[in-house]
């Protein structure tokens, strides 16, 4: 406790002495401001737990709905191959088809919520200074907390239609990490544009469904045909899912090359996206 | 607590030196895609700057009282969000001695779906405390704001009083070395203006520093030892408190009609 009340002591945003002078090059130190945002943890999951809770306070089946919402949108896709391909694919499709959906959500949501972050957060940022770096953060955290309760949904499903439980369903642990810190970078991005362009949230959901439509979810990754593939290549949640398929479903160890392609997404994106919004956040408050 | 040089190592709670705030805002309210697209089309730049505060120099010593008038735009909130560290300033330093604890314009600014419990709670961890912090000051909190039960319902329930009143009592009960108020005073009923007032009083007492932004000129007066006046981002003077509200009165009346002081 006394490490963390030292740290608060010289970081920008709590302590005893500030200096605040004009910043020609954009980034704020950035050792000091980790450790203001590693001192907020608390913050972060506070917000995100009471942001949860809120959302369903007033709805007759309340918290029920974080396990409802994923089932029902996976009973919809699963009726629309249905219906497009006349004629079902089999329950290990349905699997399938759960598991890749809603880790897929666990980004579209970091995504679409993160874009709302900073823009929404208006108040808080005008009244408090802090890295405003939590604001996309909690967003990542609370779309992973709406994760969570669709593993237990897939779970029942993974038993129901009788896949095996072996190690190699323990390789979905760093492949979901790797996903989530992928959603935490697309999220950074997807803030800090919001703020410049408020259009964005407009496009958005068009542009994730396309992106929904182009992952391997509503097919295998082998469906597609030799002259679309460049296009699989190109989309950063095709190793992820594609890794996470061969280990949860296919119950074997994924391709090297996809998880280093995953690895590589997640890394880079995350580190581009933290020094894009905090290069740029001690604009938002004059831009809000 | 205090392990860092302590705030008394210096005699000002606050330096500002030749401090400019510039905002570089495009024109148009909501910055849109189309817009922007059709504007490199057309090769323009709609960057306006908005010289919010220009070459502010002062220091405020620690126990003092200090109160910022002008009229609306001449650049106190500005000056205040600058001082607190949220807007970055474009020139110019401002040093800060102490711990700030800030009430800007917008309350407590949180959010409306969540209980004021959950907001006080959100807002000490966000000001970088710890959940014990938070606990600990809790009950000091909610005594003082007297909201009863409506601590436990969402802030959309709120009057604009009683959001008003928990949004002061954060401030206060933060135990700040230095407490800025932005025009906050003006919620609350009389009864618990003078229990602010009060608490305000015994702050300064104990060597700490309150910059109050008011147009409620009967409050500045009554509360604060000296004030500067703000006029187009400039301070056009400095002095103590009553010579300062005078001097800004007659200004008042030179343009209109009609007295601020019963505000």
């Amino acid at each position: 406790m006394s490490a963390v009340a030292q740290t608060r002591q010289s970081d920008e945003f709590s302590g005893d002495h500030h200096v605040y002078e004009p910043h020609k090059v954009g980034l704020p130190p950035l050792g000091p401001y980790f450790r203001a945002l590693w001192a907020r943890r608390q913050f972060l999951y506070e917000l995100a737990r009471t942001n949860l809770r809120a959302q369903h306070f007033n709805t007759t089946l309340g918290q029920l709905w974080l396990i409802l919402n994923p089932v029902m949108l996976g009973i919809v896709y699963f009726t629309l191959v249905y219906i497009i391909r006349g004629g079902g694919r089999g329950s290990i499709f349905l699997a399938h088809l759960m598991l890749s959906l809603f880790a897929f959500r666990l980004v579209s949501t970091s995504v679409s919520r993160g874009a709302r972050s900073v823009v929404g957060g208006g108040k808080l940022i005008l009244n408090t200074a802090f890295p405003r770096l939590l604001l996309p953060l909690e967003s990542v955290l609370e779309s992973f907390m709406r994760f969570l309760p669709t593993l237990a949904v897939y779970a029942v499903v993974h038993v129901a239609v009788g896949l095996p439980i072996k190690p190699s369903l323990l390789w979905a642990i760093p492949i979901i990490a790797l996903i989530t810190v992928f959603g935490a970078g697309a999220a950074m991005f997807t803030a800090t544009s919001q703020v410049y362009f408020r259009d964005l949230t407009n496009f958005l959901p068009y542009f994730t469904r396309i992106w929904l439509y182009t992952s391997p979810i509503l097919f295998y990754a082998e469906d597609v045909p030799q002259k679309l593939r460049p296009i699989l290549y190109c989309n950063p949640m095709y190793p992820m899912l594609g890794s996470l398929n061969d280990a949860v479903i296919e119950g074997r160890m994924p391709p090297a090359g996809l998880l280093a392609a995953s690895l590589v997404w997640a890394v880079a994106t995350v580190m581009a996206g933290t020094l894009f919004f905090i290069s740029r956040e001690r604009e938002f408050a004059i831009r809000l | 607590m205090t392990l860092e040089p302590t705030p008394d190592a210096t005699p000002w709670a606050v330096r500002v030196e030749d401090l400019s705030v510039t905002y570089r805002t495009a024109v148009e309210k909501k910055p849109t895609l189309k817009k922007t697209l059709i504007r490199l089309g057309r090769r323009e730049r709609i960057i306006r700057e908005i010289k919010a505060v220009r070459d502010v120099s002062f220091e405020i010593p620690h126990g003092t009282a200090l109160g910022v008038v002008g009229v609306n735009g001449a650049g106190k909130s500005t000056l205040l969000r600058t001082m607190a560290g949220i807007l970055p300033p474009s020139r110019g330093r401002v040093e800060v001695f102490g711990r700030v604890s800030t009430l800007l314009a917008l309350g407590v600014g949180f959010k409306g779906e969540l209980t004021g419990q959950e907001n006080v709670v959100l807002g000490g961890l966000a000001a970088g405390l710890s959940r014990e912090q938070v606990a600990a000051k809790y009950e000091d909190i909610a005594d003082f704001a007297e909201l009863g039960d409506f601590m436990e319902m969402p802030m959309r329930t709120y009057s604009s009083g009683m959001y008003g009143r928990l949004a002061f009592s954060v401030a206060i009960n933060m135990d700040p070395d230095i407490l800025m108020i932005d025009e906050a005073l003006s919620t609350g009923d009389a009864r618990f203006r003078e229990k602010s007032f009060d608490r305000m009083r015994e702050l300064t007492d104990k060597a700490r520093t309150i910059v109050l932004v008011s147009h409620g000129l009967r409050s500045i007066r009554e509360l604060c030892d000296e004030a500067i006046w703000m006029h187009e981002g400039r301070i056009s003077m400095r002095d103590d408190a009553d010579t300062v509200v005078d001097a800004y009165k007659e200004f008042l009346h030179l343009k209109r009609e009609g007295s601020d002081d019963d505000v």
